[in-house]
């Protein structure tokens, strides 16, 4: 963390990491009226699945615990917004128009409660959380962890995927929940401005918020559980809550960012939530940098724009380019885009204390 | 009418899923095992064996193409598994889960590959005659029960190659050095024993093995570009209910994860039972973390 300090006005000083934090901040306040409204939209989505990033960043670099199935609470997150808009563009014992044409009378049990706004805003954040702490906890628990959790959790995804697909007449199979009007009486398409700010400001929030959770000794302990589990056992802890919240708080904000999706997005679907989803969510905070906030917000908007630019353009050649960055970032750079620029910022340091220290002026 | 055949034919058919989970399995087991390290590109090593099986009956048709396209497909498997280990997974030896990162991103790649070599649909590999029988029993308990001459030659193969393997692992030379290397990587190298080669030839294996797999997978239905992704996952889960990278735990838990498919799959559908599956293994790993065969370690980090 840079502590250079600039003058700003008579005495008031403020870092240049601060200045900068602030300058990306008003100018993603001002988006837009900067930018047409279809690019706002995107960037809308991406922010939102930005902090899906952020949450990987506290799960996977900070508590060392890999996850191939994150689109699993992405999904429950946007499937539990898309239930209540479903519903409420609905008269009292209207179907959905899907459920219908397969034949279904009754709304299914589970739909039922998130006729409620309440409910459904409450399950965007229970569901994904409830899920992940009882799943988590209970691999935790026997000590499973690393490869084996992986592995377990992509299998998480599969059936997730395969089951949302099969279950046609009530959750709308492959093509998912789609056509939404209307969140709590405003109309979605008036809305827009006010859904990118209400993303931007969360993912500012979370920002601070898991900052200051990983400077906190919590967020030391984790880091000590990634480095050495069984040593920080010996010192008297049991690592498995530590391991449950950061998977649980990863999983809540998948949730968040799920919804979040769904209303800029318009739709939600198993193609989202899938094993390949899931997968390249992380390549996201690989890029970005798996140990840093805003790395991982900035590899996700880099990601998902190259992903929308490459992939309309050439269809084909976007699942070279995302297969070489895999490799590539892996391999050369596992720090990502925030460890490169902490390594210049690193040098630049080492450069000047030289200078001092031998009295090389250069 | 008893109900008889159809659960004898499900176990049948566990039997034959089990086959094919295990020689998918093999491979992976043998790496992780060993050197620690997931081959997620592994599925894309099965889809190499069907492509190569096709291919090799383009140029041998008749009854024997099926034979000959087996070691072909080995020794094409294994020599991309050569590549792949040489230039990329030695690199990240240390690093398991970016290993696994890593070759996610090769089987990108190699599945784009085989969608713009061979086309997105997939291309079928039609079964020798002398595969295209079906048994039926013809009276008594069993009676209607039907069991299909491939299937039955897919569980030979899965059993020859367990034997060999086995063997090969307990009697040869190189068999010798894989077993000192599991033991102890840091001993075995400080006698002398090349742990890189050692570490190639096994991943090279695993590899040929899954190329195997792809040739019998062939069999049953078309070889599209990710016809790998729909057995590597449950190839996955026998690996995480083994146990670390132990054969024989590899080869029991095909058989439940097989035989557990089977059987829901009477009482659901396909969807559910792999939900079904994954809670199983879940609920497996509450009494038995380590796996089936459990590798005891003094270590104290594994």
């Amino acid at each position: 963390m840079s502590l250079r300090k600039t003058t700003l006005l008579a005495g008031l000083t403020i870092s240049r990491q601060m200045v900068l934090t602030l300058g990306v901040m008003v100018l993603a306040a001002l988006a837009p009226w900067l930018v047409s409204a279809y690019e706002l939209n995107l960037l809308a989505r991406f922010l939102a699945m930005g902090l899906l990033a952020m949450g990987l960043v506290l799960v996977w670099g900070q508590g060392g615990i890999l996850s191939l199935g994150q689109g699993v609470f992405f999904g429950l997150g946007g499937y539990a917004i898309a239930l209540h808009m479903k519903l409420a563009a609905l008269g009292d014992g209207e179907l959905p128009d899907f459920m219908v044409w397969s034949g279904l009378d009754a709304l299914p049990w589970w739909w039922v409660p998130f006729r409620n706004p309440l409910v459904a805003l409450a399950g965007v954040v229970l569901v994904p959380g409830v899920v992940a702490a009882a799943f988590s906890w209970s691999v935790f628990r026997r000590r499973v962890g690393g490869v084996y959790f992986a592995l377990i959790t992509q299998a998480l995804a599969l059936a997730f995927a395969t089951l949302l697909i099969s279950q046609q007449p009530s959750t709308g199979g492959f093509n998912g929940l789609t056509d939404f009007q209307t969140l709590f009486g405003v109309d979605l398409g008036d809305a827009a401005h006010g859904l990118y700010w209400l993303t931007l400001a969360l993912v500012a929030g979370v920002f601070l918020a898991l900052r200051a959770l990983m400077a906190s000794r919590y967020g030391m302990l984790l880091r000590a559980i990634r480095d050495g589990e069984n040593r920080i056992r010996f010192l008297g802890y049991d690592p498995t809550p530590f391991k449950v919240v950061a998977f649980t708080i990863g999983a809540v904000l998948a949730g968040l960012a799920g919804a979040l999706f769904t209303l800029h997005a318009g739709v939600v679907s198993p193609a989202l939530v899938g094993v390949v989803p899931s997968i390249e969510m992380v390549i996201w905070v690989a890029v970005g940098g798996r140990n840093s906030l805003a790395g991982a917000v900035a590899g996700t908007l880099l990601i998902n724009l190259a992903k929308d630019g490459v992939s309309s353009a050439f269809p084909d050649l976007w699942l070279y380019a995302l297969g070489l960055v895999f490799v590539l970032v892996v391999t050369l750079l596992p720090g990502g885009l925030a460890g490169l620029v902490t390594d210049a910022g690193a040098s630049v340091w080492g450069r000047r204390l030289k200078s001092i220290i031998v009295g090389d002026t250069k | 009418m008893s109900e008889w055949p159809l659960i004898a034919g499900q176990v049948f058919n566990g039997f034959s899923v089990a086959s094919l989970y295990v020689l998918a399995a093999m491979g992976l087991a043998l790496s992780f095992g060993l050197m620690r390290v997931i081959n997620m590109a592994h599925g894309e090593m099965l889809m190499l064996g069907g492509y190569l099986a096709y291919l090799t009956l383009q140029v041998v048709p008749g009854p024997l193409g099926i034979i000959v396209a087996m070691p072909v497909a080995f020794l094409g498997a294994a020599a991309v598994g050569a590549v792949l280990e040489s230039t990329l997974i030695r690199r990240l030896s240390t690093r398991p889960l970016d290993t696994l990162l890593a070759t996610w991103g090769v089987s990108l790649i190699l599945q784009q590959a085989a969608r713009n070599i061979f086309g997105a649909i997939g291309v079928d590999v039609r079964a020798p005659e002398w595969l295209n029988h079906a048994w039926t029993v013809p009276s008594g308990l069993f009676e209607g029960l039907t069991i299909p001459a491939t299937r039955l030659f897919i569980l030979i193969v899965a059993f020859a190659v367990m034997g060999a393997l086995s063997l090969f692992l307990a009697r040869s030379r190189i068999g010798l050095l894989v077993r000192a290397v599991n033991q102890d990587r840091g001993m075995a190298a400080a006698t002398g024993i090349n742990v890189r080669a050692v570490d190639l030839s096994v991943f090279c294996l695993g590899t040929g093995i899954a190329g195997l797999a792809g040739v019998v997978l062939a069999l049953l239905g078309p070889v599209t570009p990710n016809v790998g992704q729909s057995y590597v996952v449950p190839a996955f889960l026998v690996v995480v209910l083994g146990g670390l990278g132990s054969l024989k735990g590899t080869a029991i838990a095909s058989l439940i994860v097989g035989l557990f498919s089977a059987l829901v799959q009477i009482l659901v559908d396909v969807s559910l039972a792999q939900v079904l599956l994954l809670l199983f293994v879940i609920g497996f790993i509450q009494f038995r973390p380590q796996g089936v065969v459990a590798v005891r370690s003094r270590a104290l980090d594994n």
